[in-house]
Formats: C-alpha cells, sequence, structure tokens
C-alpha cells in the first residue's frame, strides 16, 4: 500500500525527521489560507497523487506570492497529471501540499528498502538528488552507496559514518546531522513495516540541517493488520477500482491491454497463461488469479470484472485443481452465466483434483458458447483463434 | 534415494487443530507421509487425527524424534513459530501459510539460519518426494515416482509441471515449492547441488518468474556445476513493470527482475528454456532422450 507526500511528512514528524512545515488541502481558498498560516516567503505547491515524476509533469511549482499560491493552486488542483510512473491516462489532482520553501545548498538522495539478496534493509543514498534514480544507477553506478542495516543489531552509528562520508559529508555538525536523519528514518521504517521510503530530494540547508523535501512511502500488505494508523491512511481514489473490487473477493487482478481474458489459479500459472497465450498470438486483457479459497461467488465476480473491459474478445478459464477444486470452477462458471450476461466465447481448461466431476457439469449444464480445453496448450490455441473470431 | 524427505521422515505440524492445518494433515496421512503429532499451545496432551498434540514444538521434538515441522498457522504467528521450531532442533521447516509479514520472516530466517534450521517457503506449496512422503498442499495423484526433480516458486505451474513430466512417461523424484515471496528458505542455489547429487534425479526442471535474483543465481550456478539436463520456464514475459502479480515477490522493478534477463541466463548457462509452460514435459523428453 502507498500512501502521499503530506501522510509521508506526518509519519516523519512523528519521529522527528525533519520536513518543511506544509498543510494538505482540498481547495484553492484552503490552499491560500495554508499559504498565509505558513508564512513564505516563498512557498512549493505540489500535487499529492501516488506517482513519481510530479515535478517533470507540472505537478510541482514555486510561489513568491500568495496570489501566486493562488494561481498555482487553480492550475494543479484539477489537473490530470501524467508522468513516467502514471498511464498514459494519467491521474486527477485531488489534493495539494502547500509547504515552506527551503534555503537549499545541496540536493541528496535517500531511501530505505529491502534488499532481497540480503535479505535485509539496506539504506541507499546518492549525492544526484532531484535525478531519477533508475538513471543513476544505469550510467553511473559509482554515485550510489548502498548501507545494508541488518534489523537483529539495529541502525548503528557506523552505519552513519559509512552513509556520511560515502555522500562526502565532512562537516561534523551536519555528519551528526545526517546520522541522526538516517537513524530515525530507519526505525520508523523498521516500526511501521514499510516496504520502501524514498526522498528526493534530501535537501541540506544553509545551516546545515537535512530536510525531507520529498516523501515517498510504501508498506508490506501482509504487515497491514498491525498497523490500523497506516491502513487508515489508504486512499482508494489512487488504486484501480476492478483491483480494489477483486480484492475484496480474494481475487488478485491486474489489468492489461489485451483481448483475451484469463481466470487461472495460482499467481504462477496465471502468469504462464498470459505468457502462453501471446506465444500463441493472441494478447492478455488481464491477470487474474482466482486464489485458493475460489467458489461460484468469487467466479462469478472474476467474470463480471473481466467482461467489464470492452476489448475482452474471450475468456479463458484455466485451473489446475490443487486445493481449488475444479467442480467448485465448474458450478461458479455456470452461475456466472446466469447473473452476468456472458457474451463472448468462455474456453474452459480444468485438471486436477475433481477435473472429471466438473467435466460433467459443465457437459449437463450445456451453455452454448463454451468451449472445453484438453490441456494448457489446447485451450490457450482454442481462446487465440476464439478471439480472432474463428 | 530422493532429496530432503522421504518416507521415513518423521513430521510435526504446527497448527496442527485449526481447519488448514487439519484438512491438510489427513491429506499428508493417507499419502502416507510419517506425521507424529502436532502442536498447538493449550491443547497438549490431546489427541488429534489420531496423533498426539503438544503444546511445544520442544515437546513435540521430544518425544517423537520428529525432524521436519510443516507450518499452518495464520500469517501474524509464522515469525514465532519458525523460531520455536528452530531452537526446538528442528532440522527443516515446511511454510505453508500466505501473507506472512517480509520483517517477520527476514527476523525468523536468520534465526533458522544460526540455529541450523533450513526453511521451505512461506506462501509455497510444500515439498513431495513421489510416493513416499508428501509435506504440503499439492495434489499427490499427480505425482508418479520417476527421475525428474523440479523446483518452483508457484504451486499450480509445480502442478502443471509434474503433470506434464508424468503424461509423458517419466515421473517426479522430489518437487519442491519454493514460494514466491520477497524473504524465501530454501531456494535454487541451496537446491541444486542436492538434486545434482541425487543418484535417482535425472534431469531438472526449474520454474522461476519475475522479480529478484535467484533465477539469476541459479543460471551462474548451473553453468559451473550442474552436468544433468536443466529445463527452464519463468513465469511473467507479459507483466507489466512495476505492478506486483499475485505472489508479492512477483515485480520487475526498473530493468531489474525481467523474465528476459532470467531466461537469458539460463539459457546461457546451458539450460533449455521453454517460452510456455505448456512446454515443459516434450523438453523433458528431449533432455532425456539426449542423455
Amino acid at each position: 500500500m502507498n500512501i502521499h507526500e503530506y501522510q509521508a511528512k506526518q509519519i516523519f514528524a512523528k519521529y522527528g525527521v525533519p520536513t518543511p512545515k506544509g498543510i494538505m488541502v482540498e481547495s484553492v481558498p484552503a490552499a491560500v489560507k495554508a499559504a498565509e498560516e505558513l508564512g513564505g516567503p516563498v512557498w512549493v505547491v505540489k500535487a499529492q497523487i501516488h506517482a513519481g515524476g510530479r515535478g517533470l509533469g507540472g505537478g510541482v511549482k514555486l510561489a513568491k506570492s500568495i496570489e501566486e499560491v493562488r494561481t498555482l493552486s487553480e492550475e494543479i488542483l484539477g489537473m490530470t497529471l501524467v508522468t513516467h510512473q502514471t498511464d498514459a491516462a494519467g491521474k486527477l489532482v485531488q489534493k495539494l501540499y502547500i509547504e515552506d520553501g527551503a534555503d537549499i545548498k545541496a540536493e541528496y538522495y535517500l531511501s530505505v528498502v529491502l534488499d532481497r539478496k540480503l535479505e535485509m534493509p539496506s539504506i541507499v543514498a546518492s549525492t544526484e538528488g532531484g535525478m531519477n534514480i533508475e538513471d543513476v544507477a544505469e550510467n553511473t553506478p559509482e554515485k550510489i552507496i548502498k548501507v545494508p542495516v541488518d534489523p537483529a543489531i539495529g541502525f548503528q552509528s557506523f552505519h552513519g559514518r559509512e552513509l556520511a562520508f560515502g555522500l562526502g559529508i565532512t562537516d561534523k555538525t551536519e555528519q551528526k546531522n545526517i546520522i541522526s536523519f538516517a537513524s530515525k528514518l530507519f526505525k520508523l521504517y523498521m516500526e511501521n513495516d514499510a516496504e520502501m521510503i524514498e526522498i528526493n530530494p534530501l535537501v541540506r540547508t544553509g545551516s546545515g540541517e537535512f530536510l525531507a523535501l520529498d516523501g515517498k512511502m510504501g508498506f508490506d500488505n501482509s504487515a497491514l493488520g498491525r498497523h490500523p494508523d497506516i491502513e487508515a491512511m489508504r486512499d482508494l481514489s489512487e488504486e484501480d477500482a476492478d483491483e480494489v473490487e477483486a480484492a475484496k473477493y480474494g481475487l488478485s487482478y491486474v489489468a492489461l491491454d489485451g483481448e483475451i481474458g484469463c481466470m487461472v489459479n495460482g499467481a504462477g500459472l496465471a502468469m504462464g497463461t498470459m505468457d502462453t497465450i501471446n506465444h500463441m498470438g493472441g494478447t492478455p486483457a488481464n491477470f487474474l488469479d482466482v486464489g485458493g479459497s475460489a467458489n461460484a461467488e468469487t467466479v462469478a465476480k472474476g467474470f463480471e470484472i473481466i467482461l467489464r473491459n470492452p476489448n475482452v474478445k474471450a475468456i479463458f478459464v484455466n485451473i489446475f485443481g490443487g486445493i481449488v477444486r475444479c467442480d467448485r470452477i465448474a458450478n461458479g462458471i455456470i452461475e456466472a452465466t446466469k447473473i452476468t450476461d456472458v457474451n463472448v466465447p468462455v474456453i474452459v481448461r480444468l485438471d486436477g483434483t475433481n477435473a472429471p466431476e466438473a467435466s460433467e457439469i459443465l457437459k449437463k449444464a450445456n451453455i452454448s458458447n463454451l468451449i472445453v480445453g484438453d490441456d494448457l496448450a489446447d485451450g490457450a490455441a482454442k481462446a487465440v483463434a476464439a478471439a480472432k473470431g474463428n | 534415494m530422493s532429496i530432503l524427505v522421504n518416507k521415513d521422515t518423521k513430521v510435526i505440524v504446527q497448527g496442527f487443530t485449526g481447519k488448514e492445518g487439519s484438512f491438510h494433515a489427513e491429506q499428508c496421512l493417507a499419502y502416507g507421509t510419517k506425521i507424529v503429532g502436532g502442536v498447538t499451545p493449550n491443547k497438549g496432551g490431546q489427541t488429534h487425527l489420531g496423533k498426539p498434540v503438544f503444546n511445544t514444538v520442544a515437546d513435540a521434538v521430544k518425544t517423537t524424534g520428529a525432524t521436519v515441522s510443516m507450518i499452518f498457522v495464520p500469517p501474524a504467528f509464522v515469525g514465532d513459530a519458525v523460531m520455536e521450531a528452530a531452537e526446538a532442533g528442528i532440522e527443516l521447516a515446511v511454510i505453508i501459510t500466505e501473507g506472512a509479514p517480509v520483517k517477520d520472516m527476514q527476523m525468523a530466517k536468520a534465526h533458522a539460519t544460526k540455529h541450523g534450521m533450513k526453511t521451505l517457503g512461506p506462501n509455497c506449496p510444500g515439498i513431495i518426494t513421489a510416493e513416499e512422503c508428501k509435506i504440503g498442499i499439492m495434489p499427490g495423484m499427480i505425482f508418479k515416482k520417476g527421475n525428474v526433480g523440479l523446483i518452483s516458486k508457484s504451486g499450480t505451474l509445480t502442478y502443471e509441471g509434474a503433470n506434464q513430466v508424468c503424461k509423458e512417461g517419466f515421473g517426479i523424484s522430489t518437487a519442491v515449492g519454493i514460494g514466491g515471496d520477497p524473504i524465501i528458505g530454501l531456494s535454487y542455489l541451496q537446491l541444486l547441488p542436492m538434486f545434482e547429487a541425487d543418484p535417482e534425479t535425472e534431469c531438472i526442471v526449474l520454474i522461476g518468474e519475475i522479480g529478484g535474483d535467484l533465477e539469476i543465481q541459479a543460471a551462474a550456478y548451473i553453468k559451473d556445476h550442474v552436468t544433468k539436463p536443466v529445463v527452464a520456464f519463468i513465469a511473467g514475459q507479459t507483466a507489466p513493470k512495476g505492478k506486483t502479480m499475485g505472489h508479492a515477490g512477483a515485480i520487475v522493478s526498473g530493468s531489474a527482475g525481467t523474465a528476459a534477463e532470467k531466461m537469458a541466463a539460463l539459457e546461457a548457462a546451458g539450460a533449455t528454456v521453454v517460452v510456455s509452460p505448456a512446454e515443459i514435459g516434450q523438453a523433458v523428453t528431449k533432455a532425456m532422450a539426449k542423455k
């Protein structure tokens, strides 16, 4: 789960991680009021969406007067922001963060992420602040430093020194400040089960302080149950509505831009099914894992969500029953044809637990646009042919 | 022969009396797995599925001599269960539970390693030595005894792969589901040498997916150390960047962890890489014919 910049900064503040002062607003008059309260003389008007690259997309602008705060807020609020991290349709800006301008002497990059190879969190930093870190890693990898921190011992001073020297920070006060900053950041990463924290840029001010000018946080979905305060920060309007609805039914759904709807059990087989369709000259319209507890209701819901996509020309149901019983899926398909108008060919391949029973159930139901696939290859081939109108 | 588990392996179940634990323990018993008891706090002294229940893993190990634990406890308690097993002297913990917090797994795995305990999973279908011992949730009837070893991040692709191998007239020595989480226990790098050393295994099927670099590490190992033919498939060639595909660990970050990069590395290491899981069976047949 991801949160907005203003929410990340609320968490930063709770842990004493310095940030510029700011106020989240949802209207132009509130933006003006916030600017007056902050006092100026310089403000930054920032679009709050769950995507990076907001500055380049025109969603972050500097204001030198209250009047300018008003004009920029009018401009940014309600705009659809397209960045390298959004899709082509972009994201509607519904919230702004009005922030004090900072006295910037230097910009850095700082993040905490899980290093999957080392199986522990790693602090990643660079002197190339404000840049796209993936480009820095690609073009000048020597400018990226990584300091892994074993959670069993926590953040120690030596980690901080590695970071400070790595960033070429030689002033003793500045060293003390960056070490304190990183130590607090690591603590909040661990205590909140964060998946990643990214600050780009982290800035050094004229007085040698370090400030989080930006803040991006993502959390481990599996741990949200023990962080109700974090879960309350979830902004559903930033997420794909179909994915959110699917999740309510235990379905894992991701929309794609092809023509063949997929309903599969297991994430690996679901990806493998998409790959097979693609390999046979078709295009998958979605990823959908019905999960281990699939029943008639969830299968019917899956059909409903898949069919909302107007590009779908055929549906391939590919189930290898282990825990999932094929007869339940078969009943789900019949149920779905009663509730939803399934107006495209449905290719069904059911194998594994209770597959013969399932086959009987489908035969008896005698559904007109249902085609049986004998195995994965046969089912995928029939789905590709059906989508092409053959 | 086989790897890690066989007909003599003594297994306990943590989360024995719960709904999932009961259902699958019963299936494992029916398959022939030597389940010697289980652990559910405050139910020690009872009997469940005809086997003794213990309050702690230490009690269970002391009384039964179990060396493997199959873990079904709810996600929030997985870390605790793994650490308890490690301190009780369990040699291998098979963690079936899906949705364990990543932080808990970092701690638990580090603790397990410190105590010399191997872990498998979490979020995995388990491990099966065909017709001898099933520790997990896979449909046992697919796995006919034979000479193909299988390692997979995905449960259903394990079934798909094993089914094709058996339909081609071959069988499985041991199949291991390693799980699709960001932090997992035993992986390709530890399992490949075991299969290479196992006289019963003549061919290895490796099933991976997008995200992380375990398959790249596997490729490097295969190149230098594996003499047996390897058939590989990487799921997620058509997955979009930056999206988690069902498994928490299945995500392409930037240009890292793509299927293309993993397929190229495995190909370069001498593995037969198939573009669709539908081709695993035929590729195994070809690999076995060449031997």
